[in-house]
């Protein structure tokens, strides 16, 4: 199970605009690296990344090769109700994290 | 010494050959910058996959990024584009390509206007000091870009085969 670091502040006025900040572990491996015996790494990476505000999609990224081990991303969205957000990436070797924060509107 | 003046009006013949040939690469410059920089043939396919026969401006994205960095397995930037983020005129997708990894791609981030403000940070791999690209694409259908030159000293991917 990777680890997830999610940064999301507890609580928000309606209206706000928030930062999210997320970072998981994971090697991003480019399948372009060959490994100590000459043959090539497999790619091992993570394809997607999505976030969810109460079910509805509020941000996207597709990951390539490119991005860094360990991909940190961060993105805004707007504080419109309480509820949850949730935090699902994706990727090769059936790579599959989903993680949930509350957030208080008021 | 007697050789001395075959010699220089070679380096004249030259230097005038090199002149025309500055001034004829001058001239098609400004093409090249107009398609959002046609460096390697690689990331101008892939830019005209994303945009197909749209016109790219520059303007409305800032593309932020270190312009020298040490070492370019995590290299971070941030991607800013102005758009009032309202529910008919925000920001679509923001895609960043690079020219001398691999391949071209970086990231794609697909937005909303829930999204309330169009940033984007993220750590990347770098494999050579090289030309960045930041397109933007807004909800009415028009692209913009802007672009940023990397120095990097320690390229990504290399660790192991070399």
């Amino acid at each position: 199970m990777a680890r997830a670091l999610i940064n999301v502040p507890p609580r928000a006025k309606k209206g706000d605009i928030i930062e999210i900040r997320t970072l998981i572990s994971h090697p991003m491996e480019t399948g372009y690296r060959a490994g100590f015996n000459g043959s090539l790494i497999p790619r091992d990476i993570i394809r997607s990344f999505v976030c969810l505000y109460n079910d509805i999609e509020v941000f996207r990224a597709e990951f390539s090769p490119a991005v860094a081990a360990n991909p940190f991303i961060s993105f805004h969205t707007m504080a419109t109700e309480s509820g949850k957000l949730t935090f699902r990436w994706t990727g090769d070797k059936d790579f599959d994290v989903t993680e949930t924060q509350e957030i208080v509107v008021e | 010494m007697t050789g001395a003046r075959p010699v220089q009006s070679g380096n004249r013949r030259q230097f005038v050959s090199r002149v025309i040939h500055v001034a004829i690469g001058a001239s098609a410059l400004p093409l090249a910058v107009s398609k959002a920089r046609a460096t390697p043939d690689l990331m101008q396919e892939a830019i005209t996959k994303l945009v197909g026969d749209s016109k790219v401006r520059e303007g409305r994205v800032k593309l932020e990024i270190p312009p020298l960095v040490e070492n370019g397995n995590t290299v971070p930037l941030s991607v800013s584009v102005e758009s009032p983020m309202t529910a008919n005129d925000y920001v679509a997708e923001i895609h960043i390509f690079n020219e001398k990894n691999p391949q071209p791609y970086v990231i794609a981030a697909y937005f909303g206007p829930r999204a309330g403000l169009a940033q984007l940070a993220a750590r990347v791999k770098l494999s050579d000091s090289q030309h960045v690209i930041a397109i933007a694409k807004m909800s009415d259908g028009s692209f913009w870009s802007d672009g940023a030159d990397v120095i990097v000293t320690i390229a990504a991917c290399v660790e192991i085969n070399e």
